[in-house]
């Protein structure tokens, strides 16, 4: 193959890929790296590479239309930054010490979770909790507006939700993904944070998680150019094109069939990690 | 200077990030473009990792490939100014917090970055 023909295939690919990973809410790095790895039979680390690279700029293009909504929390964001962003560089670190078969089979864990994840209902409305004397100290609370509910929202368990959050940083730095999942898990579960303020500011930390890693796979040769290239600008159209989609109408029958798409990428993961072809 | 309010720093960090990132594709559109230059030239082989060459790995590296119009080097460019966005948007924060004289969250910001700064600098060593 010729890198003509090699780009047009992983552009066409990426497309698809950012178009699945925006209507699942998944965001396209989930599809990317088994997609690269099964499909074209890249090296798992050019493919975590790449995929990162998509990540942050599908999570940045995606975060100027949250923060023109309002419900994303600066201050909550940027505290629990520091926690993923901590976890993203033992992540990246973990990447150069655990071989390939691990990794690949870490991935379809998550790959099953996250499809999981993406079938819980989004609650609209806000859970009424009681001022927290850590919470007020660090001013992780804010006031939240939707079409059935109004007031103000208070974090709890906050040690909880920072440990949860330096596990996400992690799993992000190892496996090249903006791992939501993990992060919504964190605020919605754990800190009892509207679900639609946790999606949100959820997306706004994904790319500065990102960034604490890229810079590690860059200097490692992990980013490779002729990979990166139409991986980052397919998806990037892939995930605008699917946000479009998004507004316009509900799929509820598209997110099942790709979640199914997830389900089976995530049991050839584990598969092809435990048989060593990875 | 007159305290911002959290609305305006938020807007302001939307816009900054989509100059980041439109101005990222389009680095990596034209380096891919230049790279696209000879089509025939075959694929390398990526199914065994052997790290990109030295000059791709580090910012001095790039900075002298795009000088020397190398395509690989103005991709690379891009993916630079990419990763630098989220970056950026920390300090726009450090800069919010500040004109809101909110010790607290300038220091949050600034451990933060601290984090980043290292991972960027020191992270491949």
């Amino acid at each position: 193959m010729n890198i003509l023909e090699f780009t047009s295939l992983l552009f066409g690919m990426s497309i698809l890929a950012g178009l699945l990973g925006a209507l699942t809410g998944l965001g396209g790095g989930v599809v990317i790296v088994p997609a690269l790895v099964l499909l074209f039979k890249v090296d798992i680390r050019y493919a975590i590479g790449a995929s990162l690279v998509s990540v942050i700029a599908t999570s940045s293009g995606a975060a100027v239309a949250y923060v023109r909504e309002g419900l994303s929390n600066i201050r909550i964001g940027m505290f629990l930054e520091v926690a993923t962003t901590a976890g993203a560089l033992l992540g990246a670190y973990l990447t150069t010490k655990v071989s390939g078969h691990w990794i690949a089979i870490v991935f379809g864990i998550v790959l099953l979770y996250s499809a999981y994840a993406s079938f819980t209902k989004e609650p609209e409305g806000l859970s009424t909790f009681r001022p927290n004397l850590l919470a007020t100290r660090l001013k992780l609370n804010g006031s939240y507006t939707d079409s059935i509910a109004q007031g103000r929202y208070y974090a709890q368990n906050m040690p909880l939700g920072f440990g949860i959050m330096f596990g996400a940083g992690t799993l992000s730095g190892l496996l090249g993904i903006g791992s939501g999942a993990v992060k919504v898990l964190a605020m919605d579960h754990a800190m009892k944070l509207p679900f639609k303020v946790s999606t949100t500011t959820s997306n706004f930390m994904i790319g500065v998680t990102a960034a604490a890693s890229a810079g590690i796979y860059l200097f490692r040769g992990y980013i490779d150019p002729g990979i990166a290239m139409p991986v980052m600008l397919g998806v990037l159209v892939g995930s605008l094109v699917g946000a479009r989609i998004l507004v316009r109408s509900r799929v509820t029958s598209l997110k099942v069939l790709f979640s199914l798409v997830i389900v089976a990428l995530g049991v050839e993961m584990i598969y092809s990690g435990l048989r060593g072809r990875i | 200077m007159t305290p911002i309010t959290d609305k305006q720093l938020e807007s302001a960090i939307a816009d900054m990030l989509r100059f980041g990132v439109v101005l990222a594709a389009i680095v990596v559109f034209v380096g891919g473009g230049m790279y696209l230059h000879h089509p025939s030239i075959a694929q390398p082989d990526y199914s065994h990792f052997h790290a990109t060459a030295a000059p791709l790995r580090t910012v001095a590296g790039v900075l002298r490939g795009v000088l020397h119009l190398d395509a690989k080097s103005v991709i690379q460019l891009g993916i630079l100014i990419l990763i630098a966005t989220p970056v950026a948007r920390v300090v726009f924060c450090i800069i919010g917090f500040s004109r809101q004289r909110d010790g607290l969250y300038i220091g949050v910001s600034v451990a933060v970055l601290i984090i980043l700064t290292y991972s960027l600098f020191r992270g491949g060593r």
